[in-house]
């Protein structure tokens, strides 16, 4: 059904035909019913939102900015991480850039380059690894390490439905279920004040919807996929989930509900976990301090095989 | 019956071609005319999105985005 006599713009599984003022008022009411129900803001943060210049976290600043605007004890600060991925990630940091100038967003951008003395590209030249492994293991780790020093009180990610819906698979799949205990509107397991609570406010909204909105906002002109997680396992399952989206709408939302019914469970389960000592717990690694549940963190264990290996830099550089 | 022809343009490809189509089509036959599942695209034509249902006339020009991106 239409929602006025004006042209839709997108159609709802529940059958709505809305236009664009009315998709803008869905989706916006959306993101905020999101924030009240899960609790993901409060009266008073200095918030940090992580920004790469794509069209869920461009959205997200662009709602939140919003909400910043009318409540000025809710303080924004945007974070951008440059995995120095040419050809991709230097066209969505100028997007980022733009934006957060236009908008007058105090804007951060750390790099892989400077933190850990190579770019991505390098990375990937010197150890047979998967690309989103070990550039999630890298990002997530600068995520929170500057969202620490710079005192942010949450970091708020532009993860959508499909992007959790996704999640939950792949930890499925792979048996994983400390994984899927840490997603969530909320991620995590254990508040620590090592950790910056990280939020998804974008959490039920799809990604079909978050980019009719950042269209109809004029986010955004160019919608462009990372060329490293075209094969990537998470690719794969976006398509499955995809074809089963189309042949039974709301699948996704299916999924996510469901998953919504028993986290609480999960997240207690390994909170309870963690106070007895088990893997979950979190210690400091032994190398950077920074939070980790072995002794030495992932991304210095992989900084360690880089380190090893990087006189192969030289070589494949010529 | 008659045919119309639409110039599209695919961004996940960046590639623009002219299909050809029954007249009286909608943006559904146009996408599966191209194999592209409509869960993972938003269409526009004239800078508006528009809907599966929605009728092609012939010459119009659509552009058809992914709505996949990151990583």
């Amino acid at each position: 059904m239409s929602c006025c006599s004006e042209k839709p713009v997108i159609a709802l599984n529940s059958g709505d035909r809305l236009c664009k003022t009315h998709f803008t008022e869905y989706f916006e009411n959306k993101v905020l019913k999101t924030i009240r129900q899960f609790d993901l803001i409060g009266k008073k943060e200095n918030l940090g939102i992580a920004l790469s210049g794509g069209k869920d976290s461009l959205t997200i600043l662009h709602i939140i900015n919003k909400l910043s605007m009318q409540n000025p004890k809710i303080k924004i600060t945007a974070i951008a991480i440059d995995e120095g991925i040419e050809g991709y990630r230097d066209k969505t940091l100028e997007k980022a850039k733009d934006f957060c100038n236009e908008n007058n967003v105090e804007l951060h951008v750390f790099s892989y380059k400077e933190e850990f003395g190579l770019t991505l590209d390098e990375m990937l030249k010197i150890l047979d690894v998967k690309p989103c492994s070990i550039c999630g293991i890298f990002r997530r780790y600068l995520l929170n390490k500057k969202s620490r020093e710079l005192k942010l009180t949450k970091l708020a990610t532009g993860h959508n439905l499909d992007d959790e819906c996704q999640s939950i698979l792949m930890n499925q799949f792979k048996n994983n279920v400390e994984a899927s205990a840490r997603l969530g509107p909320k991620a995590g397991i254990i508040n620590d004040k090592h950790f910056v609570q990280r939020i998804k406010p974008l959490y039920l909204c799809t990604e079909k919807e978050v980019t009719a909105y950042s269209f109809t906002k004029g986010l955004l002109d160019n919608f462009s996929e990372c060329p490293n997680a075209i094969h990537s396992f998470r690719a794969q399952i976006r398509d499955m989930l995809n074809d089963m989206e189309s042949k039974f709408p709301g699948t996704k939302y299916s999924i996510v509900n469901s998953f919504l019914q028993i986290l609480p469970l999960l997240k207690q389960q390994f909170k309870d976990g963690a106070k007895d000592g088990a893997a979950s717990a979190v210690k400091s690694c032994i190398k950077c301090s920074e939070p980790s549940s072995n002794e030495v963190c992932n991304a210095c264990a992989y900084l360690e095989r880089l380190n090893g290996k990087s006189g192969l830099l030289d070589v494949i550089n010529g | 019956m008659s045919k119309i022809n639409i110039k599209v343009y695919i961004d996940k490809e960046n590639l623009s071609k002219i299909t050809e189509l029954n007249n009286g089509s909608i943006v559904s036959d146009l996408l599966k005319n191209l194999k592209i599942n409509p869960v993972t695209v938003i269409v526009s034509r004239n800078n508006e999105l528009i809907l599966e249902d929605e009728k092609l006339n012939d010459n119009d020009e659509l552009k058809i985005l992914s709505v996949i991106s990151g990583g």
